[in-house]
């Protein structure tokens, strides 16, 4: 479709908004490109002084670590694979495998196999594949590399742990959320009456609050929880303080107001006949519900969950003050590092963690791009 | 739908949100008023230490915590009315310093450093935040189609990454040592500290929550882009516009709810200012009004938390949030009266 003369861009103007457009490409991805460069240096090099010291890295080279310019084209190569089985690949065999009505853990399943194989493939078989490579052929390393921060990171310091720990919170914070949520948001949807309207006003409202008047309520309560709840639960009564699952029933309370605004508004867009055509066949109003609306809501229901993951993974101020040092997860964890930072090492260690929390999300977006692009709009284009 | 379907539909949402937002807003205004502390006794202790003669023994008068026959701290809570509000707003203070136009003294004041800090932030970012994301957009959609896919997959990158670790990607360019300290002290000659004073800090903080929120306002402002209406467009050349009155009078206008919506959202979410602080490490030159909560909450060197004032200084961020959505409930009011 070509555009008629008179809209068509002069030469400058397509020129600046190009150069604008790249200017932004490089701010936005810049600083999260230099974190994943320095992560894999030496401390010396992680901080040279020379932008090219730091990607070549001529100190870790020197330690013996480093990339060949085979190991260089195998991993941009196999980079570049996941990215094309990501985008392309896994929306494909999802759609075309999952049984209709479960899509939700299609993708699900999805988005674990594709992490769980990049990590296998990469240090499981590219890994040693290239070295051998390297060691028969006899090339030289040309760049620097070196993992030892990833693996004081998540073997001596435990950082496997606060993974776990998050895992299960952002897990049990999406499974709650969502199925608290789309009753409500359905429920919302299709009830045109003023309590309706004013529920959503109020969660409107609840959206606003920060967090930390929040959880300035909860602190008092929670730390002596014990002795609240012991005349009605007796002595099993817990401390709620540094429970994984107090915290996950604060986030999902605190999520509920953008998941019930943003799954209702997936809910209008199916119409309502549909609804009506499953009473008249004899369903109750769960029944249609459960039956006929949620196997065709899942492309909404996907959306809503990844946001409601992002809130979970991201959170530092719930996390950090509700639970204690032996279940924290892994945003709050790296202030510890970034807390006793006094050496580089110390720094480049912190970076590494860094990079371990962002690599998930990094594999998100590569997945479910659309999905969240949707998830942006539908709240702002609809209403 | 009946009342009674629709209520067990919503039911468990309520009671999530009763439970876990409500109710804690109640009580935080309540403990807001009372201040729980460890009940003291006057003991009289003799301490004596070894002395050249002898023994010198002195005896003090000391307030112990009362201890319970647990051994734990027996704790007492009184109604103190505003007093947590005034050690948090210090309001002598504040107005000797008002009253003699001495802006640094009331800069020493927590709250009001807090207060300064997060209005600017808010209002600075409003526009920036519109602006780059309206660019961004317009950019993109003049872009071939081929490359939209992968700006929108780098522009997302920003937006989802962990506030706090963005904040830290940005901090670690900047460092003494960081790449772009180096770049700027090799550009200028001199040696150059981002982390030294206020104002450098806060233009990082600045550029990271563009950089963070911007790519949101572009994916918006770029769906609503789809939509603008081509033969008013080309009703706009017939007349003669230029290409910026076409921006100005035509595709403005169009994209102006989502403009609304996307300021309303950065507002709510720019005053909840938060992540920046901790991650920048900024505390010692620039805080937030929700950091002053965090930082009540958290335990002292005594291991105690200041419950009563973070909950003072809670409420007084409540008010803030109220007056920002007050002129936006009485829209959505009067829209819902229109509508019926």
């Amino acid at each position: 479709m070509s555009a008629p003369k008179a809209l068509r861009q002069p030469a400058s103007l397509r020129l600046v908004s190009a150069a604008f457009l790249a200017f932004w490409c490089l701010i936005a991805a810049f600083p999260i490109f230099w974190i994943a460069v320095m992560s894999i240096k030496v401390p010396i090099d992680a901080f040279a002084a020379n932008p090219l010291d730091v990607i070549l890295g001529p100190l870790t080279k020197a330690q013996g670590d480093g990339l060949s310019l085979l190991g260089i084209v195998a991993w941009i190569g196999f980079l570049w694979l996941t990215f094309r089985v990501c985008t392309r690949l896994l929306p494909a065999l999802v759609s075309r495998h999952a049984p209709f009505g479960s899509a939700a853990l299609g993708w699900l399943i999805a988005a674990l196999a594709a992490g769980v194989l990049f990590v296998l493939l990469g240090f499981g078989v590219l890994v040693p594949l290239v070295r051998a490579l390297d060691g028969a052929l006899g090339l030289e390393p040309l760049i620097g590399l070196t993992t030892q921060h990833y693996q004081a990171v998540w073997v001596e310091n435990a950082f496997w742990r606060n993974f776990v720990n998050s895992m299960i919170v952002t897990g049990g914070v999406v499974t709650v959320s969502l199925t608290v949520g789309t009753l409500a948001g359905y429920g919302l949807a299709r009830s045109g009456s003023n309590l309706a309207f004013w529920i959503l006003i109020v969660a409107l409202v609840f959206r606003a609050l920060p967090h930390s008047v929040l959880v300035a309520g909860y602190l008092p309560v929670f730390i002596n929880s014990a002795e609240i709840l012991r005349p009605i639960l007796g002595d099993a009564a817990p401390t709620l303080y540094g429970q994984p699952l107090a915290v996950i029933a604060v986030l999902v309370a605190i999520n509920q107001p953008f998941t019930i605004w943003m799954l209702r508004s997936f809910f209008q867009n199916i119409p309502a006949d549909l609804d009506e055509a499953a009473r008249v066949d004899g369903c109750t109003h769960f029944q249609a519900f459960r039956w006929v609306i949620m196997p065709v809501m899942w492309p909404g229901v996907i959306t809503t969950g990844l946001f409601s993951f992002l809130l979970a993974y991201n959170d530092f101020l719930v996390t950090s003050l509700l639970l204690d040092a032996s279940n924290q997860t892994m945003v709050p964890a790296i202030a510890s590092y970034f807390n006793r930072e006094t050496t580089t090492t110390d720094q480049v260690e912190a970076v590494a963690a860094a990079v371990s929390i962002t690599a998930p999300l990094f594999l998100l977006v590569m997945v479910f791009q659309r999905q969240i692009v949707s998830g942006l709009t539908a709240g702002a284009v609809k209403g | 739908m009946k009342f009674k379907t629709f209520a067990a539909f919503v039911a468990p949402s309520m009671f999530m949100m009763f439970l876990f937002i409500a109710a804690p807003l109640v009580s935080v205004f309540l403990q807001s008023f009372y201040l729980t502390q460890p009940v003291r006794v006057a003991t009289e202790i003799e301490t004596c230490t070894p002395g050249f003669t002898g023994q010198v023994c002195k005896t003090e008068t000391k307030f112990l915590p009362q201890l319970d026959e647990n051994g734990k701290v027996i704790t007492e809570t009184t109604f103190v009315g505003l007093e947590s509000y005034r050690n948090v707003v210090q309001p002598d203070h504040a107005w000797a310093a008002i009253s003699s136009f001495d802006w640094r003294g009331l800069m020493n004041i927590d709250f009001w450093k807090a207060l300064r800090f997060t209005l600017t932030f808010t209002l600075l970012t409003l526009p920036l935040v519109i602006g780059v994301g309206l660019a961004l957009a317009l950019a993109v959609n003049n872009a071939a189609r081929s490359i939209r896919g992968p700006v929108i997959f780098i522009s997302l990158l920003p937006f989802i990454i962990t506030p706090v670790i963005g904040a830290l990607s940005i901090r670690w360019l900047f460092v003494g040592d960081g790449i772009l300290t180096r770049l700027m002290e090799a550009y200028s000659g001199q040696d150059i500290a981002m982390f030294a004073q206020a104002w450098t800090i806060e233009l990082l903080m600045l550029f990271y929550r563009v950089w963070h929120v911007a790519p949101f306002a572009f994916v918006i402002f770029y769906a609503g882009l789809q939509t603008v209406n081509t033969d008013s467009l080309e009703a706009a050349v017939i007349d003669g516009a230029t290409r910026f009155e076409r921006l100005r009078y035509v595709i403005v206008p169009h994209l102006m709810p989502l403009i609304v919506f996307v300021a309303l959202i950065h507002l709510m979410d720019a005053y909840r200012v938060f992540e920046e602080v901790v991650g920048f490490r900024s505390q010692a030159h620039v805080i937030s009004l929700q950091w002053l909560t965090y930082d009540f909450l958290e335990p002292d060197d005594a291991g105690n938390r200041s419950i009563s004032r973070a909950s003072a200084s809670a409420m007084l961020t409540m008010i803030g949030i109220v007056i920002l959505l007050v002129p936006l409930l009485r829209k959505t009011w009067r829209d819902h009266k229109g509508a019926h």
